[in-house]
């Protein structure tokens, strides 16, 4: 090979630059607590269920609510809520930042539900998004 | 007095500090809107229709009972207030000419040619809008409303090429800052997103009637098309009424009694 003396050790150096942040991280304990609600013991399905398939619930909501107009979600218990992010989840995980926030930094996604769906049924004003593009922005 | 790089620190620290307050600002707020939020139960006795439909009884409409429809629709679903002509329209007045272009109403009695008239989305039953949808943002529900699926929208504009009547706005900017009266309970739009009245689908959801038509104080008939003995129905049997453009060929379901 031309060039060996080079290209071998430029290759160590690549992978080892690559492979930085998972040794930095090896080992590490991941672990995120968000502020749960006080006056609530239950969400609308058990908290693994939420944990796994939060987002997936939303966007069955989101279709089924605005296309088909199926606007009650049964629980695999049976119990009905109303399907809706600002008036059944905002409700009770009143503070984003306390609660959605700490996940979503922590594993670095953003997403955007906040630029148009309400922080909590009881707000006075809209926030803008300017005030949001740190948390909710894309 | 000159600054050392300390003190400029100090004093960007306490900016921030005070930035970060603002931000938190929202949250030792009150309720501001005096609806209690909707229950399952109130979704379960929602509003069903084979075709909803509109009538105007044009002659009871003032500009001041319309302006009054208008806040109602425009503070219950977010609608922003922004002047000049980047301002998002899903309740407005026009006159006769504008509203009836292709009925070439001339000499028309004065009464007629003065009056405003109502317009909203039409509700079309061959709605153009959807058609040209590329994403299928916009799609007709099978009682007939031709919803915005807010969500989807890409900003392309094509619907409001498409639509016949100028019933669809885009939000050129956040429409945020703009929003006077606000309810917490309905979301706002986004940048980039076209927006329009959607029949007030939501409260036609929990059993309510559309928020115009409460405020019209029976100035505005709505009811299942496809129902002979339904309020609308009624209206029409017993009126002359006209649609508007019917030429554009979209047949709206909102009918003018003139």
């Amino acid at each position: 090979m031309y060039n060996a003396k080079y290209i071998i050790p430029g290759i160590i150096f690549f992978l080892a630059l690559i492979f930085v942040p998972v040794a930095y991280n090896m080992g590490k304990n991941f672990e995120v607590k968000p502020e749960l609600p006080k006056d609530q013991k239950d969400c609308i399905e058990d908290a693994q269920t939420m944990r796994d398939k939060h987002m997936q619930i939303l966007n069955e909501w989101r279709n089924e609510a605005v296309r088909d107009g199926n606007r009650i979600y049964v629980n695999a218990k049976g119990q009905k809520y109303v399907k809706s992010l600002t008036n059944t989840c905002m409700s009770c995980h009143a503070d984003k930042a306390k609660f959605c926030d700490r996940c979503h930094e922590t594993v670095g996604v953003a997403p955007y539900c906040w630029d148009c769906h309400n922080l909590t049924p009881n707000q006075k004003t809209p926030i803008p998004l300017a005030a949001m593009s740190e948390a909710g922005g894309h | 007095m000159k600054n050392t790089r300390r003190e400029f620190l100090k004093l960007a620290a306490v900016s921030a500090l005070g930035v970060g307050a603002g931000r938190l600002g929202f949250l030792g707020d009150a309720p501001a809107h005096a609806g209690a939020l909707p229950t399952v139960a109130n979704f379960e006795e929602g509003l069903k229709a084979k075709h909803w439909g509109m009538a105007i009884f044009s002659a009871k409409m003032t500009p001041e009972l319309i302006e009054k429809c208008r806040t109602a629709c425009h503070s219950e679903h977010n609608v922003p207030d922004i002047p000049g002509n980047k301002n998002i329209k899903w309740f407005w007045g026009a006159s006769y000419e504008e509203s009836f272009p292709t009925e070439h109403g001339h000499y028309l009695s004065e009464d007629v040619e003065h009056r405003q008239f109502p317009l909203l989305c039409n509700q079309c039953e061959t709605p153009m809008c959807v058609k040209v949808c590329p994403t299928q943002a916009t799609f007709q529900r099978p009682d007939g409303i031709v919803m915005m699926d807010f969500h989807r929208c890409i900003g392309c504009r094509y619907c409001m090429a498409g639509c016949p009547f100028g019933a669809r706005s885009f939000n050129f900017q956040d429409p945020r800052p703009f929003i006077k009266h606000f309810n917490p309970q309905f979301p706002t739009r986004m940048r980039g997103v076209v927006e329009k009245c959607n029949f007030c689908a939501e409260r036609l959801a929990v059993g309510k009637l559309p928020s115009c038509v409460e405020a019209a104080g029976g100035a505005i008939a709505f009811g299942d098309l496809a129902d002979e003995n339904s309020d609308v129905r009624k209206a029409l049997r017993e009126h002359f009424a006209i649609r508007r453009k019917p030429d554009a060929g979209t047949s709206p379901s909102v009918y003018y009694i003139l």
